[in-house]
């Protein structure tokens, strides 16, 4: 049986003095579709930083793909992506193709040329996302869900075996966010990509994930999602702490 | 022009040096724009002033300075700088632009100190404050040549990476490629270029010939190369005319250069909105 894609033990973390995460313990395995769910300040975004290894835990261990996190050398097996709002330069001059290319500069490696086959790689992780089209345009005249998918496409032209994503739906419109999960949604059946998703669309999400962890500085549900939606609204509410209300999207009602 | 060029050294030492300069200060300019550390580019030249002035005064009193090319002094300060800049945006985690103004200062703090305790380098101090035709010294041109062997293969070496960490700093942390000591790196050879402009441009001016044409490039261009190969087309054209003026009219080439750069990029904002505007009446 293969390892875990990402095996969490007791893990705690703080920002100075304030507790974000309280010795949280799971695991991802292959072909999962994984959302994480909770609060604005439940450490959310922090629990996907230490699976990313961008930041250390102040306790506990974590194990990508069966190694350490800390000997763990392929991180282009994990691709990578975050919220709109705060990654990248608005206006930056580059094309969509010179963007999806840049995933590529890990897998290539250091002091070396990307890859002769890099147009290719480039329209097949656009054509995933339905972005071939854009190939030569700018990347700051696209709209917010465009650009979410040609991010997409950069974490996909490595070819990794699993995807993160922290809240990848900010600033796309509704309509736009039910097309996007369904295309999430077709990589994980398709390509067999594990996904690891923060989220705060829990209803428009449900249909298309298989798991669901619930995180409010600890774990207080993870499960496979037909276990998360037959219990009711109050255990629900009660995971997710009283400052917290469900919020139902209009046409949207799973 | 061209006859005089070949009769005397110093216009060569100039003219080649410049041309280096043109290529080498907008290319790392691009990234220094696109990652929003313009002044960055400032404050690290300000030190550079306070390297040069400690030299020039050190020249009088100490015999081993006197026979120092001061630009080597500039050189160890600007370099310095840009790895307290590091520090300083370290310590500062949620005021990192702090560190610009506290090094900028104390470039300034440095070197007018230096300026009043030794006197009689006003002519000196003149050119290296905005740049000279009849300055630059064979051993000058040798040095800008090692910074642009330095600076072009660091940038052929790592344009990818770059490019990652300029787009987006936290993906290329993300992905496990070395952001820390890129970026380190790419100060080190910000605070080379810097000092190595200086002598065409002067330590007031050399940011503007990094940031002012690459501003106008990025109106025009459709891509990253694009935005590279015109920032350095913008960058020579502007050398070459402020070089030729400043040699005709007897002008700080800093200045003239810099002024040029400005109507370029001038050109290129009216280009842009006469384009615009045709654009959008073809539309209508």
């Amino acid at each position: 049986m293969d390892a875990p894609l990402i095996e969490i033990k007791d893990i705690s973390f703080e920002y100075e003095e304030t507790k974000a995460l309280d010795n949280i313990s799971m695991k991802v395995e292959k072909g999962d579709f994984l959302a994480i769910l909770g609060p604005n300040g439940s450490g959310k975004s922090t629990l996907l930083k230490i699976m990313l290894g961008l930041i250390k835990p102040s306790k506990g261990s974590i194990k990508l793909f069966g190694v350490d996190s800390k000997n763990f050398k392929n991180r282009e097996w994990i691709g990578y992506v975050s919220q709109k709002s705060n990654s990248f330069n608005s206006g930056f001059p580059a094309t969509v193709k010179e963007v999806v290319a840049g995933g590529l500069a890990k897998k290539a490696g250091l002091f070396r040329r990307l890859p002769k086959t890099v147009d290719e790689d480039v329209l097949d992780a656009l054509m995933s996302v339905g972005m071939e089209g854009f190939l030569e345009r700018s990347i700051s005249e696209l709209s917010g869900g465009q650009q979410q998918r040609v991010f997409i496409a950069r974490a996909l032209v490595a070819k990794p075996k699993m995807l993160i994503l922290d809240e990848p739906t900010v600033g796309i419109d509704h309509q736009n966010v039910q097309a996007f999960y369904d295309m999430l949604a077709a990589l994980n059946r398709e390509k067999n990509i594990t996904l690891v998703m923060v989220t705060h669309d829990v209803d428009t999400v449900t249909d298309r994930i298989s798991h669901v962890a619930c995180l409010n500085q600890t774990i207080h549900f993870h499960g496979f999602k037909e276990q998360f939606q037959t219990l009711s609204d109050e255990e629900r509410a009660s995971w997710y702490g009283h400052s917290v209300r469900k919020i139902h999207h209009v046409g949207g009602g799973h | 022009m061209i006859d005089a060029i070949f009769t005397y050294e110093f216009l060569q030492n100039a003219f080649a040096a410049g041309l280096i300069i043109g290529v080498i200060a907008p290319l790392l300019g691009v990234f220094i724009v696109v990652r929003r550390l313009s002044l960055i580019a400032d404050a690290l030249s300000h030190v550079t002033l306070a390297g040069i002035a400690g030299s020039l005064y050190l020249s009088q009193s100490v015999a081993v300075f006197s026979a120092l090319n001061p630009l080597f002094l500039g050189i160890a300060a600007s370099v310095g700088g840009s790895v307290l800049i590091e520090r300083l945006r370290t310590l500062y985690k949620h005021y990192e632009e702090l560190a610009i103004p506290i090094i900028l200062s104390a470039g300034i703090g440095f070197g007018a100190i230096f300026i009043s305790l030794a006197q009689g380098f006003s002519n000196d101090l003149f050119g290296y404050l905005f740049g000279s035709v009849s300055a630059v010294s064979r051993e000058d041109l040798l040095i800008v040549v090692a910074i642009a062997i330095v600076v072009l293969a660091f940038i052929v070496i790592f344009f990818k990476e770059l490019f990652v960490l300029s787009f987006d700093d936290e993906y290329a942390k993300a992905s496990g490629l070395p952001a820390k000591w890129i970026h380190f790196m790419f100060m080190i050879v910000t605070a080379l270029v810097i000092a190595g402009s200086m002598r065409i441009v002067g330590i007031l001016l050399v940011s503007s010939l990094m940031t002012i044409p690459v501003a106008a490039a990025m109106r025009v261009s459709k891509s990253f190369k694009q935005t590279i190969t015109l920032s350095i087309i913008f960058g020579e054209a502007s050398v070459i005319a402020g070089l030729i003026s400043a040699f005709y009219f007897d002008l700080a080439p800093g200045g003239t250069i810099v002024v040029t750069s400005i109507l370029l990029l001038l050109l290129v904002l009216i280009y842009k909105k006469i384009v615009v505007s045709v654009k959008r009446g073809v539309i209508a």
